[in-house]
């Protein structure tokens, strides 16, 4: 068939931990292919949003400060071997994006400044490496399943031309799942590409999850905009329809404080805060923060506008696929996972990493998946080819007798994961409620007839959805206390005995079992 | 959403229909790319820094159809692209990236 081919390692996904799988193990003579849903370069969320970076020198003290600087707000649940590891890889890897010609400003002193990558510049310099080092991209090119061979181990993976009518097959000794995270067509700068694809694949072959009971962060936005930067909120006012300050609400330790009034009607910010010289900076800074206001006649700085929290689950969340080893292997031999594909929790615990540590983390942990799928492929040796099979499940195989409407589905998710009476402030009650109708879809959707090619995208999608909201809301059910950003209203204190994290999967019936806490020394980072 | 193909000033190279992340593109022989999926724009701007002819006009709004005027917009269209430095005489924006100064310090 036309769209075969053979290789060593798959890379699905193109954002910052898909490039940077692929060139590390491109870099070691492996043999890789990068299938990326849009294109490679452009899609995914650093793409249109740029990051800040946890970029910090090598200096104990300092990067001791850095380690410590969210482990409250994560509830005391990131590893602190692992901060230490990721900070080490991050300050080489934006070293070496910085030897390959990376524009990184100087400051009055002359010295580099290398704590912020604009996303468009960095994702089109990842995209030459990548093609420079010999990898063959495919763009506009969704996976759509994983292949397995007898013994269950990750063997290729299968996806479609979205733009041609036309299938894929790639047999691969190894794969890396960098699909990035989940929420849920929010429509969040970058983010409609990102449905969990690379979750649900991974749960059909086995994978397992950590932390998704922390994937309900919520990001500021103008209630009409995409722009989901939030940073310059940290010079706002927010007010009340009647123009009074609302008392605590703030971007930061204070975001809660707009859902509720949001939850009651309109909340405006104003970035009134910002002297002229601020002002300025913010303009060369992010200038896609202004591309809303600038669009739509408002000026930030001296007019209020009215905002929004867009739910962005898992991309500033933490919850992805477990990793189970220093290579970024998931459960599931053959499969890596790299960036919000996986769990973060193991640097943020259950506090966002947006801002700084999700890109630290994309750029590591692709580094590390990359190199682990190469090596796994070059220890499997000269395979003469196995017998493999297709793993995807629901919107692929069916009983048939009626089609499933992807975009009904969608909408049903979304009300059932956007409410902040739902998702931001936690219940019992409601998650048990949310979870009935989202199981009773899941078993609707599985006896649907598998969708057509055209329509197989955007089907997976919707069940991606699904099964993303049904790992997020039983692993909330089982944290029944307060940390990190979940909220639980009827269990406000944070307990002591559940310093530690949750795994979870399942597909048909999902599970969810606590892991054994993170061992710490009691110096430094002791709780 | 994508509100705008200037066929004015396309050169119908298509990399609009390659780059865009959501697939709202498609080509058409001989002519411009049409937005064939608008309700699936995610209005990522990305199209417009891709777009060597400035000739892509993303509004802000996420939802709702709004029929622009082109030639209103002619200070407007490339606007993302130099504020970036992406196109020639912005060139030396590229790396004047000043987040470092607005950041909390490491
Ligand atoms: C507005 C915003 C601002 C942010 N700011 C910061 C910040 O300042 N600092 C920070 O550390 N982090 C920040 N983040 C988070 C950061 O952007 C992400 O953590 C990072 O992009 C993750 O990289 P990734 O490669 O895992 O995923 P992505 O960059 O999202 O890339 C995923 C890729 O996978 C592709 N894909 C999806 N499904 C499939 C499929 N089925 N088949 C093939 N390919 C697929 C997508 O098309 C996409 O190209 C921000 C996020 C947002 C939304
Ligand atoms: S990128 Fe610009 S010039 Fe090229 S086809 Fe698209 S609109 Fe036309
Ligand atoms: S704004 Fe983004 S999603 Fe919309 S057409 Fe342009 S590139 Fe595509």
């Amino acid at each position: 068939m036309a769209g075969d081919f053979d290789t060593d390692v798959l890379v699905l996904g193109g954002g910052p931990a898909g490039t940077w799988a692929a060139l590390t193990a491109a870099s070691g003579g492996a043999r890789v292919v990068l299938a990326d849903k849009g294109f490679c370069g452009s899609s995914g969320a650093t793409a249109a949003a740029g990051t800040g970076v946890w970029y910090v020198p090598p200096d104990p003290a300092k990067r001791q400060a850095a380690m410590d600087s969210r482990d409250t707000l994560g509830g005391h649940l990131a590893d602190p071997a692992w901060m230490a590891r990721v900070l080490d890889r991050t300050w080489h890897g934006v070293n070496e994006i910085a030897a390959w010609g990376y524009p990184f400003p100087l400051d009055q002193d002359g010295a580099p400044r290398r704590n912020s990558l604009q996303g468009p510049e960095y994702m089109r310099l990842m995209r030459r490496r990548v093609k420079g080092a010999g990898v063959r991209i495919m763009d506009q090119a969704p996976a759509l399943e994983l292949l397995v061979d007898e013994h269950g181990a990750v063997a290729g993976a299968a996806g479609v031309y979205r733009q041609k009518d036309a299938a894929w097959t790639g047999r691969a000794k190894a794969v890396v799942i960098a699909t990035g995270g989940c929420a849920f067509l929010s429509n969040g700068l970058g983010c409609n590409v990102l449905t969990g694809d690379g979750y649900l694949m991974a749960a059909e072959v086995g994978a397992e999850f950590s932390g998704m009971e922390f994937s309900n962060a919520y990001a500021i936005a103008p209630a009409f905009a995409s722009v989901t930067k939030t940073l310059f909120y940290n010079w706002a006012t927010f007010t009340a329809p009647s123009g009074a300050a609302i008392p605590g609400a703030s971007s930061k330790g204070g975001r809660s404080v707009i859902a509720r009034w949001l939850q009651r009607g309109a909340v405006y910010a104003q970035i009134d805060k910002a002297d002229g010289a601020t002002q300025a900076t913010m303009r060369v800074a992010q200038p896609n923060f202004f591309l809303p206001f600038d669009r739509a006649g408002i000026d930030p700085f001296t007019q209020r506008f009215p905002v929004t929290l867009r739910l962005e689950g898992t991309v500033r969340g933490t919850g992805g696929l477990r990793i189970i080893d220093e290579s970024c292997a998931t459960s599931v031999p053959g499969l890596y996972a790299a960036g919000d594909a996986a769990t973060r929790e193991l640097i943020c615990g259950g506090f966002t990493g947006g801002g700084s540590h999700n890109a630290a983390w994309a750029m590591s942990s692709g580094h590390w998946a990359g190199r682990g799928a190469a090596d796994h492929a070059r220890a499997s040796g000269p395979v003469t080819r196995r017998a493999v099979h297709r793993s995807g499940g629901a919107a692929l195989v069916g009983g048939g007798g009626f089609a499933m409407d992807p975009q009904a589905l969608v909408r049903v998710v979304q009300s059932q994961v956007f409410p902040y009476e739902t998702n931001y402030f936690r219940t019992g009650d409601r998650l048990e409620k949310a979870l009935t109708v989202l199981d009773d879809h899941w078993h609707e959707a599985r006896r649907a007839s598998p969708a057509a090619r055209s329509e197989a995208s955007k089907a997976r999608e919707a069940v991606a959805m699904l099964a993303t909201a049904r790992w997020m809301y039983r692993s909330a059910l089982a944290r029944s206390e307060t940390r990190g950003m979940h909220r639980r209203l009827d269990h406000t204190g944070t307990d002591p005995t559940q310093r530690h994290a949750f795994a979870s999967g399942g597909l048909d019936k999902v599970w969810v079992r606590p892991l054994p806490p993170v061992e710490r020394a009691e110096q430094g980072l002791a709780a | 959403m994508i509100e705008l193909v200037s066929t004015e000033r396309c050169t119908e190279c298509n990399i609009c229909v390659q780059v865009c992340p959501m697939n709202v593109f498609d080509r058409v022989a001989g002519a411009a790319p049409v937005v064939a999926r608008q309700n699936d724009c995610q209005t990522c701007f990305m199209c417009e820094l891709y777009c060597p002819e400035d000739a892509l006009y993303v509004s802000p709004h996420t939802t709702g159809i709004e029929p622009v005027d082109e030639h209103a917009l002619a200070d407007v269209l490339g606007s993302y692209r130099r504020a970036i430095g992406w196109s020639k005489p912005a060139r030396h924006l590229r790396g004047n990236d000043r987040s470092y100064q607005l950041l909390p310090p490491a």
